[in-house]
């Protein structure tokens, strides 16, 4: 993975003291609250429902097994031993104290890391795809081109200021595992009919209050052009976004007012300016990044078979993996979704545990997954059955990946200032309810997600099942989607009708679920059987 | 009744105006009738806290209660983790916020 | 027509070596219609390329951040140093000290902030950043060009 020089070291370190030094001046009275806000939100510092909230960057979601064990340190020393997995792939700390931030910024800088551009309106943290550079189906490693982003978007003096939050995420397969048309830009790294390798840039795409599925921009940009049309896209953006109001900011509202192709008009009209402009990266700084994300030292004639005498490990084992570009190599995932629990949360043991393992089994790599749980990207299948049982000991062994249970949530009003309901709760009871009638393995994939508020962290829209929190005359309701998808078969979800309470929503998504078993036809997923039946039945039977 | 609310500056945690300090429970809160925007003025130039603002509240037996249910979480802690909360060994005490 | 310029005294920070411009600042409407201006102010929305015909004119540029999160203004200051344009850069309105390193690099290179900063601030800010990342309008050689020399 990749390792900081002398020059990335010295930013991260110099971001920190910048930071040390704000902070200082906010508490000595010396920047108002509305000064210090957008400086703090840029070093991920929010202030939330119970106490001030970090969230760290965890670059294309990919951590060392000493990043995760700083991880898993800070929750402890800093703060109530734990941490939550985002749906960008970072994480976040609940309980942080405005006096410690500084010192936790500096405990993440000794393991190259960082909390920059987290939040405010500037370009935040670069997601990608978690079994990059293992999965059988891509066509390269997209890190090296995150990579790349990070550093132009890191502290770019032009975009610190936009209309509003901007969020890139970098893909190379057909299969689609990181909502790369649901960002503000999506990347596919793709091969032209030259054979050459270029980028198709995906635009105005997001969730929020009003979905939006990223149209292509442009079909293929060159390696060696690939920071000038991000900078073009960007400075039309920045120039044009709307700022007159808030919900009317992000650049998909500006796609979608000009029409793709007159944005496309004027991106190139930039980039065509910018090209000339000379702030362009060499092609080597790419060739010099792309080591660093080079095959481990995968061995060989290692058997494609792990010792299948015990059905609970099957179950887990055959929910729970990917295939892998190398033979006896599997990506294994590790879920952070136990029945009735918190999704995403992990205890600083949880941490070290992950973390040891990674180094044991993974060569020393683990992922942090949009869906908030993590994964082992390269264990040998003949080290499955080991791992399992470790893990199972530590209660990390749900089998449930891409099931009902594995449920998207956001912190919602537990925890979020922004929220109007709580989807913690919901989950859990969601979880509980169809592990107890032994329903999860006999729905296959279901992707289910939960926002407890129209920002859509929970990523509502893309589930094949949404469910969205909504704030009815002070009590929670919750509206229930239908049809979603983050994947390559990208789609929004509709809402079904009037919302339900608390109680309510858990038994309408049984009802569904239960339309959905009568009505399926052979290997038709929830969303396959939806697409092809229509909501009017699932109408009919929730309210009919 | 009016109670004022905000977070201490330096630690970010929940604090409620008890009519000398700002206090961790809600309970402790007091009536500021149209003193409120006064009152939180003056503590925020002190940065005795930090973006503190007025609420409805309705008096109990049990002292006030924020009308907003995100303020009744506030005063309480996250309802999923109560061992977290202000009233760990009150298994009762989510079911009251909602 | 309206000066709409900054006083002398109010630029706090300078780092050019020429007089101050005392001619009165207009604002592109105006300077539109009035050919011998040679200082203008842009304000957040308007095009900056449109002085780009009249840049061997212009001695002075003010833009105006009527608040400091308005991120226009960055991107005004950069597209007019990329079209060559030498003259004043000057950033007005809501100037903070925690801004001035970017406006620096986006080609600003005069400041008249609402409110006065504070000169120790001032010094701190300036010299936050080791090496810079990217290219832009400033002279500073970004990192992968000292990679790779």
């Amino acid at each position: 993975m990749y390792q900081y020089d002398k020059y990335d070291q010295a930013m991260v370190d110099a971001r920190v003291a910048e930071f040390r030094e704000q902070a200082q001046r906010r508490l000595d009275g010396k920047l108002t609250e509305d000064q210090f806000k957008p400086l703090r939100l840029m070093n991920g510092l929010y202030l939330q429902l119970h106490a001030y909230m970090l969230r760290v960057a965890v670059p294309y979601g990919t951590l060392s097994s000493a990043q995760m064990h700083a991880l898993a340190d800070i929750a402890t020393k800093y703060d109530r031993g734990y941490g939550h997995f985002t749906t960008r792939q970072n994480i976040q700390y609940n309980w942080i104290k405005l006096e410690d931030a500084a010192d936790i910024l500096a405990d993440l800088a000794k393991v190259e890391m960082h909390a920059i551009q987290t939040s405010g309106n500037c370009i935040r943290n670069i997601s990608s795809d978690h079994f990059a550079g293992a999965s059988a189906d891509e066509l390269v490693d997209p890190r090296p081109y995150a990579e790349l982003l990070r550093q132009w978007s890191s502290f770019h003096p032009e975009f610190m200021y936009l209309p509003r939050k901007f969020k890139i995420a970098v893909i190379s397969s057909d299969t689609d595992r990181a909502a790369m048309r649901l960002h503000d830009i999506g990347i596919n790294i793709v091969k032209n009919d030259a054979g050459e390798i270029g980028a198709a840039f995906y635009v105005g795409g997001g969730m929020g209050r009003t979905p939006m599925i990223a149209p292509l921009i442009r079909e293929f940009v060159p390696l060696d052009q690939l920071v000038t049309y991000s900078e073009a896209c960007l400075r039309v953006y920045n120039r044009y976004g709307r700022r007159d109001n808030k919900y009317k900011a992000r650049i998909k509202i500006l796609v979608h007012e000009l029409g793709a192709e007159e944005y496309a008009r004027q991106v190139e009209e930039e980039f065509a300016h910018l090209l000339d402009q000379g702030i362009e990266p060499p092609l080597a700084e790419l060739e010099r990044i792309k080591p660093y994300f080079a095959d481990p030292a995968f061995e060989a004639g290692l058997p494609t078979q792990a010792d299948e005498s015990d059905p609970d490990f099957i179950t887990w084992a055959h929910n729970n993996t990917n295939p892998h570009k190398a033979p006896g190599y599997t990506s294994a995932v590790i879920s952070l979704k136990p029945v009735g629990g918190i999704p995403g949360d992990a205890t600083a043991e949880q941490m070290h545990l992950m973390a040891q393992l990674a180094k044991e089994y993974s060569f020393d790599e683990c992922r942090v997954m949009h869906t908030q749980n993590i994964v082992l990207p390269h264990v040998k299948i003949a080290d499955l059955p080991a791992l399992w049982r470790k893990l199972a000991d530590a209660g990390l062994a749900a089998p449930n990946l891409d099931t009902i249970e594995d449920i998207i949530a956001c912190p919602g009003l537990d925890y979020c200032s922004l929220a109007n309901a709580r989807s913690i709760p919901v989950s859990q009871q969601i979880s509980e309810r169809f592990a107890a009638r032994g329903r999860t393995h006999e729905l296959g994939q279901l992707k289910l997600k939960i926002s407890g508020c129209i920002n859509a962290c929970g990523h509502h829209h893309a589930g094949h099942i949404g469910i969205l929190g909504v704030d009815k005359k002070g009590t929670e309701n919750y509206q229930l989607l239908l049809g979603g998808s983050e994947a390559e078969d990208v789609s929004l979800a509709k809402i079904t009708g009037p919302g339900f309470d608390e109680p309510g929503i858990v038994d309408a998504v049984e009802t569904v679920t239960d339309l959905y078993i009568a009505e399926r036809q052979d290997g038709e997923r929830f969303l396959d059987t939806y697409r092809r039946i229509g909501m009017a039945p699932f109408k009919e039977a929730l309210y009919g | 009744m009016i109670i004022l609310t905000g977070n201490d500056l330096k630690t970010g945690v929940v604090v409620w105006w008890d009519g000398q300090n700002w206090s961790l429970h809600v309970e402790n809160a007091v009536d500021v009738g149209d003193e409120a925007d006064a009152i939180a003025a003056r503590e925020e130039a002190a940065r005795r806290v930090n973006v503190p603002y007025a609420i409805e509240a309705t008096q109990t037996d049990d002292g006030p209660r924020p009308a907003h249910i995100k303020d009744r979480v506030r005063a309480l802690g996250p309802t999923v983790r109560m061992d977290l909360t202000l009233k760990p060994n009150d298994p009762g005490a989510a079911e009251q916020v909602i | 027509m309206a000066d709409l310029g900054t006083q002398g005294a109010a630029v706090q920070i300078r780092f050019r070596d020429d007089d101050l411009v005392d001619h009165a600042v207009v604002s592109m409407e105006d300077f539109a219609e009035q050919s011998n201006a040679n200082a203008v102010r842009i304000e957040p929305g308007e095009d900056a390329r449109a002085l780009i015909p009249h840049l061997d004119q212009i001695a002075l540029v003010e833009v105006n951040f009527p608040v400091f999160g308005d991120g226009r203004g960055y991107s005004a200051a950069r597209i007019l140093r990329e079209a060559g344009f030498a003259g004043e850069l000057r950033a007005v309105g809501d100037v903070l000290v925690d801004q001035l390193a970017i406006m620096r690099r986006c080609g600003f290179d005069a400041f008249a902030p609402d409110t006065p900063l504070d000169a120790a601030d001032v010094e701190t800010a300036l010299a936050t950043w080791p090496y810079d990342y990217q290219a832009a309008a400033d002279d500073a050689v970004p990192i992968w060009n000292l990679r790779h020399g």
